[in-house]
């Protein structure tokens, strides 16, 4: 583990008890995540992706193994409010402004008034949603409802950002979109992402490093380190190096599923 | 104003209904007055009678309305509107008891659903209570609240509040509990990655989201609470109130008086209800949960 190491997770277990018997959610899952790096966890449902994402969280507590972030303990990280999470869905309060929504979390922790704007502004303007700080949520497509969540999860500049499916709900062009937006802002802002997704184009376009996960057990069955370069315009998507990364991710989880049967 | 028609048929049958009914209702009297005079009625003369009697077993709504109107807008036109003969001035009574009793309940019922919900003690032995007391016909401890009150030397608006408190207190614990409890678990999860405090969670995420249910529950509660005053007043030997006036009238036989306390009690809710309706509608509204 170097100082760069953001997450580190060893030999990481997580059971639920069922009334019908044990739930191997993860299942000695090891794996270092670099600062600045981009990481998409992959995998059919009930691989542990999104329980992998909680631990890291301080959302669920690990039955075996160890996890660190930032070099503590999850919940010394959630308690020093180290990263911003996005759920997925987007869940605004509808009495809130979207300024105020933003702030939401500035005021749970303690920011004054004057730095509590000029953050707002900020991250608006990062997510591309300036002048939209006095609409309501209603009043907004379900994109630009994400990206209000996006900027409140960025408000407080944690430098982890966990994202769980941020943009499952969303239709193929408006998710393109908000990938492209979201590779700018990873680029420009130079935080670490941790990225849960269902879609491989999607895992391929953003990530620097794809972790291919497979159920029962939840475990990790491939890492991989993308080569492609930082700056990625949409149409990367049809160079060789996509698809060749594109077809690994797929044999990986084939290869999952295939030991089940 | 495409409700109107629809309401004022309903209203026309009930007032054929009325009609209709007073005229059976007060036919054996009339009929009984006929025959000690010895004379014979005819159908127009047994209509003219039953709906004009001075003590009918079912005074029809013109007479009502007279009352109503002697009694609330004729004595306002004379200056008088909160004599003691006055309606206005029952209602009043009856009002503030309703108000301050509906005004206790509502915090009580607030601070209960805040303990179920935050308190797992709370949670496990505090509800059964709750219904339990509900299970208690009001009109059975109504006396006994008032008596016990009297002998600790409360007496007054208190005792009646209370009364009504006891009544209206139940909707709001139900409704805030299931309002308090309304943030789904992705809510709740988002608080703790932000390290917010229980109380912070409280006044940004449960109190807000527990705003739909608060109103309806403030309705039912506000309805509870007029019965509530009212039911207080029976056993009293109150000398106000819509209550007193209620039971005024049964003791002397005056059905056209307790007719319109009954309507002015009526009146009193709708008012109070149809009151709490607009702020709930002005409140959501402005909170995007309409």
């Amino acid at each position: 583990m170097t100082s760069n190491t953001v997450i580190s997770a060893r030999d990481l277990s997580l059971t639920f008890e069922t009334n019908d018997g044990p739930v191997h959610a993860l299942k000695g899952v090891n794996l270092e995540i670099e600062k600045g790096d981009f990481v998409s966890f992959i995998g059919p449902s009930g691989c542990g992706k999104t329980t992998f994402l909680r631990c890291m969280a301080d959302l669920e507590h690990p039955t075996g193994g160890t996890i660190t972030v930032n070099g503590v303990s999850p919940q010394e990280a959630r308690r020093a409010r180290a990263y911003g999470y996005v759920f997925q869905a987007a869940g605004l309060y509808p009495w809130r402004s979207i300024g105020g929504n933003i702030r939401l979390p500035l005021e749970i922790m303690g920011y004054d008034k004057a730095e509590q704007a000029r953050r707002v502004k900020e991250v608006l303007s990062l997510v591309d949603l300036a002048g939209f700080e006095q609409k309501f949520p209603w009043q907004l497509s379900g994109g630009m409802q994400q990206r209000a969540s996006i900027a409140r999860a960025l408000a407080f500049d944690a430098d982890l950002l966990l994202m769980d499916e941020p943009f499952g709900a969303l239709d193929e062009i408006v998710r393109d979109h908000l990938n492209e937006q979201l590779l700018h802002l990873w680029d420009s802002t130079h935080k670490t992402i941790c990225f849960v997704t269902h879609s491989i184009p999607e895992a391929v376009y953003l990530s620097t490093k794809i972790v291919v996960m497979s159920p029962r057990p939840g475990r990790i069955t491939d890492v991989i380190e993308s080569p492609l370069p930082r700056q990625r315009p949409l149409d990367i998507r049809d160079t060789p190096e996509f698809i060749e990364i594109a077809h690994r991710v797929r044999d990986g989880l084939r290869a999952g599923h295939g030991d089940e049967v | 104003m495409r409700n109107l028609v629809p309401v004022l048929t309903v209203v026309a049958v009930i007032f054929a209904i009325w009609y209709a009914a007073a005229i059976v209702l007060n036919a054996p009297w009339a009929h009984n007055k006929a025959e000690r005079a010895g004379t014979e009625l005819t159908f127009s003369e047994l209509v003219a009678d039953t709906w004009s009697q001075n003590k009918p077993k079912l005074p029809a709504p013109h007479q009502v309305g007279a009352e109503l109107w002697k009694t609330t807008g004729e004595m306002v036109a004379n200056g008088r509107g909160f004599s003691k003969r006055s309606l206005i001035y029952h209602s009043w009574i009856t009002f503030s008891a309703t108000g301050l009793g509906f005004v206790l309940g509502t915090a009580l019922g607030i601070a209960l659903a805040i303990g179920i919900v935050y308190n797992r003690t709370m949670d496990m032995s505090v509800m059964p209570w709750v219904i339990a007391s509900q299970t208690i016909p009001i009109l059975a401890i109504a006396p006994m609240i008032i008596v016990v009150l009297n002998a600790v030397g409360i007496s007054g608006l208190l005792p009646k509040a209370m009364i009504s408190m006891y009544l209206s207190f139940f909707p709001v614990v139900v409704g805030m509990v299931k309002g308090l409890r309304s943030p789904g678990p992705m809510q709740l999860d988002q608080m703790r990655t932000w390290n917010a405090t229980p109380a912070q969670t409280f006044w940004k995420l449960r109190l807000p989201s527990s705003m739909p249910y608060l109103f309806t529950s403030l309705k039912i509660g506000m309805a509870a609470s007029l019965v509530g005053a009212i039911v207080g007043e029976l056993p009293t030997g109150a000398v106000a109130g819509l209550g007193a006036r209620l039971l005024a009238g049964s003791y002397y036989g005056q059905t056209i008086q307790i007719w319109s306390a009954l309507i002015m009690a009526a009146t009193l809710a709708a008012v109070l209800v149809g009151l709490i309706g607009m702020i709930q509608r002005m409140v959501l509204k402005r909170m995007g949960m309409a």
